[in-house]
């Protein structure tokens, strides 16, 4: 067998692909990018409803939620208290108890508060929340969100929409030794060979938006994507050779003239 | 009387968060709403008092990552 099913606190997931749902042209292409990504969790963000046009369609019409689990996140939240409102928020929407927990410590970079994220995660994880912390590449702070209360942790492969990949790979690793939760990479993935390389590594899943919106072909990228997500299981499961400095010959010399 | 719904003054005689749902032609199923701050439960929506110049949240699902 490949890899075991990915159950998170009794939810059974069945694609290691989670796809963001901001920035796509409309929700007709949004949702075509999601049924050829093969995900099954999408990603979604709580804002206010517009109250001047009600004619305007809702993104929930484009996701089945029965088909698709919503995991709503806390994205543009830069404190715990607005974290945690935006959270409970998501959870009386009535379509989940899962929450992509963010609180972003910088607009320039968006990198996570891990303090203001820890607490958060303490806070909503005793509320009964599933949480999902989207943090930093620390192996430590990722030991201190499961403790507090986390269902998974996220750690970040480089700044959200950077597309720059999984910048360490060796902190990456260590979380995923250390880790008793499961390891999604989050943010950073800019092409599907990064999300193989996340793969690689052994993280359970991979959660992009922007590298797939942002393509000049979505639909493509999201297939790219969910292939690089099989492949990058499938080179873990087979084992890498160790790198080394030198060359040691494919070809035997014996029988040489 | 007067409210504020997301940010904008408004007016509406409706006494309760289903009937001013139901004025926004907003379905409650996919939302959650906010009165002063507190979250109101669904089960409460036609039960929850809406007074002069309530503070009103009303939030929905959008594209995010």
């Amino acid at each position: 067998m490949l890899e075991d099913k990915l159950i998170i606190r009794g939810i059974e997931f069945k694609s290691r692909f989670w796809i963001g749902t901001g920035k796509y042209k409309d929700f007709e292409e949004t949702a075509r990018v999601i049924e050829a990504s093969g995900a099954d969790v999408v990603t979604v963000a709580v804002r206010r409803v517009n109250i001047t046009d009600r004619n305007s369609p809702n993104l929930l019409d484009f996701i089945d939620p029965r088909k698709y689990k919503i995991l709503p996140n806390t994205a543009g939240c830069f404190n715990v208290e607005d974290a945690v409102r935006y959270a409970r928020l998501a959870r009386e929407s009535g379509v989940s108890d899962m929450i992509k927990l963010e609180v972003i410590g910088d607009e320039r970079t968006l990198f996570p508060d891990t303090i203001g994220l820890l607490k958060a995660t303490e806070i909503l994880a005793k509320e009964g929340f599933i949480v999902f912390p989207y943090t930093n590449d620390d192996p430590i702070m990722a030991k201190r969100l499961e403790d507090a209360g986390a269902a998974a942790v996220m750690p970040l492969g480089a700044p959200i929409g950077s597309g720059l990949g999984i910048r360490n790979p060796y902190n990456m690793k260590i979380i995923l030794e250390s880790a008793k939760v499961p390891v999604i990479v989050d943010a950073g993935v800019g092409i599907a060979s990064d999300a193989a390389i996340a793969r690689e590594l052994g993280c359970d899943a991979v959660l992009i938006n922007t590298a797939v919106a942002g393509a000049k072909y979505p639909i493509l990228m999201a297939e790219a994507i969910k292939y690089a997500v099989w492949a990058g299981r499938l080179a873990y499961k087979a084992g890498r050779i160790p790198k080394k400095l030198y060359a040691t010959a494919s070809s035997p010399i014996e029988g040489m003239l | 009387m007067k409210i504020r719904i997301n940010g904008e003054e408004r007016r509406t005689d409706r006494r309760t968060v289903s009937g001013l749902l139901e004025e926004l032609n907003i379905l409650p199923g996919r939302v959650a709403v906010e009165v002063n701050l507190k979250i109101i439960r669904k089960a409460d929506y036609d039960t929850h008092p809406i007074m002069e110049s309530d503070n009103i949240e009303i939030v929905n699902f959008v594209g995010g990552g």
